[in-house]
Formats: C-alpha cells, structure tokens, sequence
C-alpha cells in the first residue's frame, strides 16, 4: 500500500486523481483507530460500515469520471453533539443513550456532500460543559501527546482524534473555548468562526447565543478549507448570516506585511503561565519579522469576561436542556407521575456538572437574583463588545495565549470547578461578541507539552486571521521543543 | 452586593430546575456553586447604570421565510425514539391530581 498523506488536501487531490482510492485511506485510518483509541478513547463510535459505503461511493465516482469533491475521501471525525441520521448521537451524557437523530446537522451534509468521509462520533465533556473531556459519561479522553494529561475540552475527542492521526481533520464546537483550547492542548490547528458563520442547524444546544461549530486540523490550510466548505447561510438556523461563504484558501499565502496586530495587556499578566506568555511574544516577534506592526491593547472588559459568561452560558443551557425531560427521546426512569419522573430521569441521566450549570443558571435568571447576576452579564457583554470595536480601530488582529497553560494531569481540576472554569479566560471573550478567533500550535512549555497561540478578528475578519494563522505556522518552533 | 448562596436557595433551584438532590448532594453544590458566584461578585457589584445589555451577537430581526410546504422529519422514526408511546402520540404518567 502507498504511503497514505497526513493532510486534507493531499489526500482529496490524491483521491481525485485515482492515484489513491478512499478505501485505502480509510482502512489506513481505521487501522490506527485499532492500535490505539482503546489507550486514547478519542471516539464513542467508530462508524465503520457508514464509513466503507461511503469510501466505496466515492470511489465509484472517481471510476465514473465524476468529482466527489474537495474533500474527496478524506476521514473526519464528527464531535458527539452533531447530529447524525440514524446513529447514535450522545453528548456524552446518560441521558440521551439509544437516541438515533432522525435528521442530519447541516454541517454533516455539507462535509459528506464534499466527498469526506464521517469516520465516528467523539468523545466530549457531557453537553459540551467541561474544559478536560474527563465528564463525560463514556470515560475520559486521553492527551495522544502525554497519556496522563487531559485533551482539554469539551472538544477534547476532536482534538485528539486529530492529534493521533485517526482523521486529519475533525469538527468541534466553541462555547467558551471548547474548539481552541483542547487545540492548544493536543497541539494541533483549531478554528471558532464569527458567530452565524456556520449553521447551528443539528448542533445540540448548550448556550445558544455563544454556541459555534468549527474545524481541527494539523495544517492551518485544511482548517481554511474545512471551514470553507461548512460555511453559508442555512434558511433552517434563524441566526444564520445571510452572506456568501468566504474565500480562505486563496489568500491564505498573503502574509502578514503592513497588517497592525495588538498584544491584548489583560491576557497577558497574572493567571497566564510564564512558559506560555513567552511563547506567545515568541508568535509575535514572528510576526513582526514578517512585517506586521505589534503593539499593545487594552481590553478592560476582558477581565470580567469569565464572570459573565459563567452566569450568561448556564442560564441559557438551563433552558436549553429542560428538553431532556424522558418525554420524547432518550432515557426515561418511570415514575408514578410526570413530574417525578421528569426529575428521575433528570436526576439519574445527567452529570455532576451538567447538574451543577443546570442550577446556576436556574438561580442567575430567578426571581430577585436576575437583575444582579444575568442581567449586570448582559451588560457587561456589552462593555465587552464596545471594548474590542476600540481594539479593532487600531488593530486587524489580537493575539493572547489560547490556554493559561499546558495540558495538565487528570483529577487535578475536578474537585475545584472554578479552577476548570479559569482555563477559558483567554477564549471566552470571542464568543461573547461573537468574533472569529483560532488557535495555532507555536513550539512546547516548560514541560515540553504544546503551546497555543490564539489570534482574534473582527465578525468576519476570518480572511485575515487565517493569513496570520499561516504565517505563525510557518515560524513555529517544534512541538515538543521545551521552553527554557 | 448579593446576599450569600444559602442551602436552602440551592434546594429551590433544584427543585425547579427537576433535580433530586440527595443532603449530600446539597452540601456539595452549595459549596461548589457559591465560590462560582463569589467570582462572579466582580460582575455584580458594577455599576452599570445606562448600558444597554447584549443577549446576542447579532442585530437579529425576525427571520421570515416564504409560506411553503416542505417535508419535515418523519413522524414515525421520531415517536420510534420516544421512551413510551401510544396511538402515535407520546406517552407520560398520570398529570392530573397531582399536588400543585
């Protein structure tokens, strides 16, 4: 057999080519999730025969003449609260265990659509809640680059898959961070676009508002070309940005020259770990030899950021997750009466932290308590959005660390929520004005675990980000180089 | 200021959000929800007076679509995923004579 390619698209040009048919880059693939997804437990199921029709189908095409697409052939691993058609689809959690969705999310019939091949669903924490994957119901999620460190979450399974080799590219979700900072942990390329970019249409909802569904890969330019092909306006997801898709790859070589790019003061000092702080003005001396301008910003409202979005995200899953009442899908614990066993099966299918959002938020938004917590967060969202509109009237771009620091070992955040919590200080802020932002592997910490840099743009500065994205890339120091 | 997370608010909060707790359970969650809210005291105790709050990213309006019949999911693959049904419909315990 030949040697498969690492990347997205060397495989699809390879695969539309004929000079590499789908199935043996599939049965590649699935002989790596054999050695070692029992160690790393990125998947909850591994959709094998799905898989080899699909493959078979595309190989059909190639023999036909016809172009699957520009993603022909290529394995990608679907996070667990995408909806899949007939397959189990389970966020993880107890509660939503034997459910076949009878629908496709609209980003899993725009990649198969494309030729790619949905490989299995991951493992994340239980709803998407979770900075470590180590809550969900199927076990934790592995780091493939340290086994006793954590992938991160909640996208962790995504992350890894990536990181191990099992699919070059995989889809996430970003509520808080839960695409970019599982990215920076496993060290590999993680994308959350503006906000309405992508359609939510068959993303389980966790925080409505904040929620947006995004690519991993190892190359910047397949996470450009894996964002291009999800993309567009859906009619079926009311937020939805009626706009044409944007161009990525095609600009992607264009460098950084003349582009102003600002150091945001607030994510740089205190709570940031001093190995990663020097990797990310490391990523910024790159830049600057590249020709982009560096100064520093200030984004005062980003201090209070983790404070708003842990009352305005559990408010929102609060309501969002009173669905799962044992009424219509899922599990059910029978009780004499409705209401008992709603709470029953509440009670036995969620999680210790799905529980504990489902409370805060229920108190953020009860009466006496609303104005106080999720009415001042709303407010401070708005400070938030005024105070990156004057960042971005001097700068094209951010840069910050993804993560305060490297992958840290399991159990070592679990007692102490807040402590999870702090590991999205640097990401949340995108999500609560609805900017694009992506995470790009820039050298090793102290520990020789990878290091994330995280660049930010303005709604639909995606274009540009990824031209920075490249450049950083390119600069990048090894993996595992240890920072001394 | 807001007055501290009580055992008591936390009970409430479960209640309505169809939780059961166990006495453990609330000893737990009080503790574990209250440094939450401590952190998020830095929110509170802003004052905020005159801004306007964002509930969403977008300047969303309503979002029409034209009035057209399209097909919808399949009624009998979705009651296939309920936990109980009958007659084609979703099937609950008792609702009435329940104490209100």
């Amino acid at each position: 057999m030949s040697a498969i390619p690492s990347t997205a698209i060397e495989i699809a040009a390879a695969v539309r080519s004929g000079s590499l048919s789908a199935r043996e880059v599939l049965d590649d693939h699935l002989a790596r999730i054999d050695a070692r997804d029992g160690e790393i437990n990125a998947f909850n199921l591994v959709m094998v025969d799905e898989a080899r029709a699909a493959a078979a189908a595309v190989d059909a095409q190639v023999a036909a003449g016809e172009d699957p697409g520009p993603l022909a052939g290529v394995p990608l691993a679907l996070k667990d609260n995408l909806c899949t058609h007939g397959i189990p689809t389970t966020c993880s959690s107890r509660i939503l265990e034997g459910w076949r969705p009878p629908y496709d999310a609209t980003v899993v019939q725009r990649v198969n659509a494309a030729g790619a091949i949905s490989i299995g669903k991951t493992n994340l924490d239980e709803f998407a809640m979770g900075s470590s994957t180590e809550n969900s119901a199927f076990g934790p999620t592995r780091n493939p680059r340290d086994t006793s460190r954590v992938p991160g979450g909640s996208s962790g399974g995504s992350a890894a898959a990536v990181a191990a080799g099992f699919a070059p590219i995989s889809l996430g979700s970003d509520t808080g961070g839960s695409i970019r900072q599982p990215a920076a942990l496993c060290g590999v390329v993680g994308v959350k676009p503006t906000y309405g970019l992508v359609s939510r249409y068959g993303l389980i909802a966790f925080a409505s508002s904040l929620d947006q569904i995004g690519p991993f890969s190892t190359t910047v330019a397949d996470s450009a070309l894996l964002l291009e092909t999800i993309a567009g306006y859906d009619g079926r997801d009311s937020t939805s940005i009626n706009a044409p898709s944007p161009s990525l790859i095609e600009s992607l070589g264009e460098g950084v020259d003349g582009l102003r790019i600002g150091f945001v003061t607030e994510l740089m000092g205190e709570g940031i770990a001093p190995d990663v702080a020097a990797r990310v003005r490391q990523a910024a001396d790159a830049l600057a030899a590249a020709g982009a301008q560096i100064g520093e910003v200030s984004v005062p409202a980003a201090a209070f950021g983790l404070s708003a979005y842990y009352l305005i995200a559990p408010a929102e899953a609060s309501s969002n997750l009173a669905r799962y009442d044992g009424v219509r899908y899922g599990m059910r614990v029978d009780a004499p009466t409705t209401a008992e066993m709603n709470a029953a099966t509440r009670t036995a299918g969620f999680g210790d932290e799905v529980k504990r959002r489902i409370m805060l938020g229920t108190y953020a938004l009860s009466a006496g308590y609303y104005d106080a917590y999720y009415g001042k967060a709303l407010k401070v969202r708005t400070l938030i959005v005024r105070d990156f509109e004057r960042a971005y009237a001097d700068f094209d771009l951010l840069i910050t660390p993804t993560s305060p620091t490297t992958a840290f070992k399991f159990g070592d955040k679990t007692a102490d929520p807040l402590s999870m919590y702090l590991n999205d200080i640097c990401t949340i802020p995108t999500n609560l004005a609805g900017h694009p932002a992506v995470s790009v592997p820039f050298g090793g910490g102290a520990d020789g675990m990878p290091v994330g840099v995280q660049l930010l743009a303005p709604a639909l500065g995606e274009a540009t980000m990824f031209r920075a994205a490249a450049v950083l890339e390119s600069a990048a120091p090894a993996l595992d180089e240890v920072w001394s | 200021m807001s007055a501290r997370l009580t055992r008591d608010n936390v009970a409430k909060v479960a209640d309505l959000a169809r939780l059961d707790l166990t006495e453990a359970d609330l000893d737990r969650y009080t503790e574990q929800l209250s440094a939450v809210l401590d952190h998020a005291e830095d929110v509170a105790s802003l004052d905020l007076d005159g801004v306007p709050p964002t509930s969403h990213p977008l300047p969303l309006v309503n979002v029409l679509r034209a009035d057209v019949v399209v097909e919808g999911v399949d009624r009998e693959e979705v009651l296939s995923q309920a936990p109980s049904v009958e007659d084609r419909r979703f099937r609950v315990p008792a609702i009435l004579g329940e104490e209100p």
